[in-house]
């Protein structure tokens, strides 16, 4: 238990990441977590069921004006499962973004008063999302079990696949946010902003194929949220995407990790005193 | 021995921007780049070159004024913020106590915030299980374990964040004024609690305005100033270089001289058994009063009063001496020491009242609430109840007599 520490604290030296340190104060992430998911369905009646509630309302929403309004294809699968299969993944991204965003300012009062690697914060607040993705899911697979879809087994592949993608990509660029937030709150009000114009230009209520011109594919791509949701739909839709979208995507979404993470370790030391 | 905490040279600059608000806009970022004259930025140094070092089992005292960089210090030492240079080594797993209760949540019971906040202070999920029912027991709170904390009053919430603080076992503590908190019985509780970590070889580092709970718990201190130590060593000595340090002049001088009466006071001040003019004292310290006077007429039946106001202006005693017997110059000042032993007064701040006077019958010169003293504990029996419990002016010596009844039956 009482090994001994011994540590040195010096100004300025931004190493990188301490996993050691990391890994010393594991519990913290769990600890994190728990209590977000914990006040998040305090004193509400329904409880956990907001998680799956949100996104069936959503789909539901969806499917009368773009499925059946508007007539938006969606590539040979029933609407409600091509919307609720981008909407699953998407919500995950956009409450995982927006959680993390916030989390350095909303935990500011212990930032400035006890030490521990910053980054547990972000993260927690990610794996919160997680969490509601997971009670979102079991109504998936009840909507596929519904339709009767066909499911091709490299779900067991691609389902876990996209979910890693969209943790890399709310990180990446909600550890960024966040970093930035603590400095200038106006990206308090950038983010949802944010988080607007991202869904539109992901295929989470259309496919890209609709788009006529393919050079605004290329640039759809650039959303590293495109790569998670074209591979999650994959083993229902059975159609393979673009491999240079697919590229461009997945590269987009590790440039913004580490960006994001380089930021936030070099302001991480000041988070207190701006906070 | 190597000492466990070793601080060498630190500084802290803090970047003050006038003008503006709290944080940073990127509106202020961009309108400032626009702007060809300099940023209206000033440096601040709350940490200019501070080094000392703290042995294993040692208790420091950090004293100073607001503002001197105390609690600058006990954030670069628990490394919530960075020195701006300077290194600090530390060879001990540390804990800072800066705040009691943080990352405590309204909506959360009793029993998770136990485990959030333990866990936040460094404790892991095992120690917190092990120590669960002592720490339930510490803060009297078990009834409402699994209530929201919301529904807590205030002083239960105090009593929760103490327990699972108290149950902390780092090498190193950093406790930044939180015991200035709390009802006195549980504050109590609270350093015997601190006393046993530092009896049991632990090192604490403590940041407290209340000299007397510093004078109690620490062996050492040093005193703060601007950033700067001022000095450091023996506990006592520091106190007193500190209270010294602020000590305002009280003197007391009679304004317009009344050539008119027959006696007249014409100066009165405090000393120390040094003969220093202070208006600071420990309360275990000598009290010397000094008054000049000068009569111009020698009266029959004339006394001299010395009375002691309390902070509502009520007298607390008297000392009385008639002059007819001590030989008096005419038109010569006389200068009259009176000692109030040690141990009289009790903490607070007092005034006196000096009156030459004949006995119910007429007042020659009188002033009253002049020299404003304060006395200040350095570690009394009442020192738990310092701020919080109006024990009393005067300490009394009681004799304390106990019988056991037994029943011879």
């Amino acid at each position: 238990m009482a090994e001994p520490v011994e540590y040195v604290i010096e100004s300025g030296g931004h190493k990188l990441f301490q996993w050691k340190e990391l890994w010393r104060y594991r519990e913290l992430f769990y600890f994190f977590t728990w209590r977000d998911v914990k006040i998040k369905y305090k004193q509400t009646a329904l409880g956990f069921l907001w998680a799956v509630l949100q996104p069936l309302f959503m789909m539901l929403i969806f499917t009368f004006f773009f499925g059946k309004a508007l007539n938006i294809p969606s590539q040979n699968l029933p609407y409600p499962v091509y919307v609720f299969s981008g909407l699953l993944v998407w919500n995950m991204f956009s409450t995982g973004l927006t959680n993390a965003s916030n989390s350095m300012v909303n935990n500011a009062s212990i930032i400035k008063k006890i030490y521990f690697p910053r980054l547990i914060i972000p993260v927690s607040s990610i794996l919160v999302a997680l969490f509601d993705f997971l009670m979102a899911f079991v109504l998936f697979v009840m909507l596929l079990l519904y339709y009767q879809q066909p499911l091709s087994w490299m779900a067991i592949i691609l389902w876990p696949a996209g979910l890693i993608i969209t943790v890399i990509a709310a990180l990446g660029m909600g550890s960024w946010l966040a970093a930035l937030n603590v400095k200038y709150r106006d990206f308090r009000y950038v983010i949802p902003f944010l988080v607007q114009v991202l869904f539109f230009l992901t295929p989470v209520i259309y496919p890209v194929s609709m788009l006529k011109y393919p050079l605004l594919q290329y640039v759809l791509a650039c959303s590293p949220m495109y790569a998670a949701i074209e591979l999650f739909r994959m083993p229902l839709t059975g159609l393979y995407p673009d491999t240079t979208l697919l590229t461009i995507s997945l590269a987009s979404g590790l440039i913004l990790l580490v960006i994001g993470l380089v930021y936030f370790k070099r302001t991480e030391d000041f988070f207190a005193d701006f906070a | 021995m190597k000492p466990i905490l070793e601080v060498q040279n630190i500084s802290k600059k803090y970047r003050i921007q006038h003008l503006s608000g709290g944080y940073l806009s990127l509106r202020e970022r961009m309108v400032n780049a626009l702007k060809f004259e300099k940023n209206n930025v000033e440096d601040f140094w709350a940490l200019n070159d501070v080094s000392f070092s703290v042995n294993p089992g040692e208790s420091v005292g950090i004293i100073g004024r607001n503002g001197a960089g105390k609690s600058t210090l006990l954030k670069v030492l628990s490394k919530i913020t960075p020195p701006t240079s300077g290194s600090i080594v530390s060879r001990g797993r540390v804990a800072s106590l800066l705040e009691v209760g943080t990352g405590f949540h309204p909506e959360l019971t009793g029993r998770e915030n136990i485990y959030f906040n333990g866990s936040l202070l460094g404790m892991k999920r095992f120690e917190i299980d092990s120590k669960f029912d002592e720490i339930v027991d510490f803060s009297g709170v078990e009834k409402f374990l699994d209530t929201p904390l919301k529904h807590f009053s205030s002083g239960m919430q105090l009593r929760l964040a103490f327990a699972v603080a108290a149950f902390l076992e780092p090498e190193i503590l950093i406790i930044d004024e939180v015991l200035a908190v709390g009802d006195a019985e549980f504050q109590k509780k609270c350093l015997g609690k601190m006393e046993d970590v530092s009896k049991s070889g632990r090192t604490i580092l403590f940041v407290s305005h209340q000299l007397g709970m510093v004078g109690q718990l620490c062996k050492n201190a040093l005193l703060l100033d601007r950033g700067k130590i001022v000095c450091q060593g023996e506990v006592n000595e520091i106190i007193n270089v500190y209270t010294n340090s602020y000590a305002t002049s009280n003197t007391f001088v009679s304004k317009a001289i009344d050539m008119g009466k027959s006696y007249i006071i014409q100066q009165v001040q405090s000393l120390n058994n040094f003969s220093q003019v202070t208006s600071n004292f420990a309360h275990n310290e000598e009290i010397v009063l000094e008054i000049v006077f000068l009569a111009t007429q020698l009266l029959r039946n004339t006394h001299l009063m010395v009375s002691v106001n309390n902070r509502n202006g009520q007298r607390v005693f008297s000392s009385d001496k008639a002059l007819d017997h001590v030989k008096l110059e005419m038109n010569l000042p006389t200068t009259v020491r009176i000692t109030i032993p040690k141990t009289t007064l009790t903490p607070g701040n007092y005034t006196f009242f000096v009156a030459l006077h004949c006995p119910n019958t007429m007042g020659y010169d009188v002033a009253d609430n002049i020299c404003p003293i304060s006395i200040y504990d350095n570690g009394s029996e009442f020192v738990q109840y310092e701020n919080k419990w109006f024990y009393g002016d005067v300490y009394v010596s009681c004799k304390w007599e106990f019988k056991s009844e037994i029943n011879a039956s």
